[in-house]
């Protein structure tokens, strides 16, 4: 009885998540959500206005510079809290 | 081909995903995860991400790797 | 550890390495990569390094102190390049508008502070990924293997 209770539960799990995945949009498809303005806009002016040729590297460090300050940030807390954890019997 | 690729790939992972947990000793459960993520980092660049392939095959196969096994050395390797 | 042919093999690898992860920082503008995939590589070379021989002599090849220093000069002088912008009078972290070299697209010595930056986070990232090997390694506590 327990088993059959465990299968359903798996079985509904696997269900929902085949669902989400087929109704997910396609890979590359142009019609995707995803392919709005912001990619387009990015592409066209992207190597004019920052004067890279990786746009992604464009993007992270200049467009959106402060989200990386803030994560070179959360890396030095990081290490810090870990630090602190690890030094804090040995004194 | 590339269809045949990507399905060879995505049942590497699924078999490493399921052999980690399904493994007792610790450090060949590492050394499975370390393919799981060179696997990964083959995926990413499938994906035309080789931004996220390099950051993968870096992050994910060397320093976890490195990490787990220090730790692993303090501790005990049987689970 | 000691071993001849981890010693060997590592020796002739670490170069090659390192050689990699810079191309990967200094190219950061041009090719894929860039901070912090570039740290990662250079971080886990010097790891390698200090596994393969002992850890003291990889210890000498980067003390506490130069982590120190670089873990809080990265942030620096990315923060230090933000306010240039402000100095010029435009916004925070400003690139090209702010004054700072534009040079020609697929160049070198182009897109402005983009290349510094990447250098000062990918140092930082570096000398994160070494500190937390060292001081996880470094850690009293009964090996039971």
């Amino acid at each position: 009885m327990r088993l059959v209770i465990i299968l359903f539960f798996l079985a509904l799990i696997g269900f929902t998540l085949v669902a989400t995945v087929a109704e997910m949009p396609l890979y590359g498809h142009p019609e995707n959500p995803t392919n709005n303005e912001v990619p387009e806009r990015f592409i066209e002016k992207g190597t004019e206005e920052t004067g890279v040729m990786n746009i992604i590297g464009g993007i992270l460090v200049d467009y959106r510079a402060f989200d990386t300050l803030g994560e070179a940030t959360v890396l030095f807390v990081a290490i810090a809290a870990a630090l602190s954890a690890l030094k804090a019997h040995s004194h | 081909m590339s269809i045949v690729l990507d399905t060879l790939l995505l049942s590497f992972l699924i078999v490493c995903a399921v052999a980690v947990a399904r493994t007792r000793d610790l450090l060949s459960a590492i050394i499975i995860y370390a393919a799981y993520s060179l696997i990964m980092a083959v995926i990413w660049l499938q994906l035309e991400a080789p931004d996220i392939a390099i950051t993968e095959a870096a992050i994910g196969a060397g320093v976890t790797t490195l990490l787990l096994i220090a730790t692993i050395s303090k501790t005990r390797r049987e689970e | 550890m000691e071993d001849l042919i981890v010693r060997t093999i590592s020796r002739t690898l670490v170069p090659f390495i390192q050689v990699y992860g810079l191309y990967i920082i200094l190219h950061g503008h041009l090719t894929p990569g860039g901070s912090f995939s570039g740290g990662a590589v250079l971080g886990s070379s010097m790891i390698l390094f200090a596994l393969s021989f002992n850890l003291e002599r990889g210890a000498k090849k980067l003390s506490h102190d130069a982590s120190t220093v670089l873990e809080c000069g990265g942030i620096l002088i990315f923060a230090m390049l933000g306010f240039y912008g402000i100095l010029a009078g435009t916004n925070f972290l400003t690139n090209l508008k702010a004054g700072f070299y534009p040079g020609v697209p697929g160049e070198f010595f182009s897109a402005g502070f983009i290349i510094f930056i990447t250098v000062a986070l990918a140092f930082k990232v570096a000398s994160t990924v070494i500190t937390l090997f060292y001081n996880l390694i470094e850690t009293e506590g009964e090996a039971h293997d």
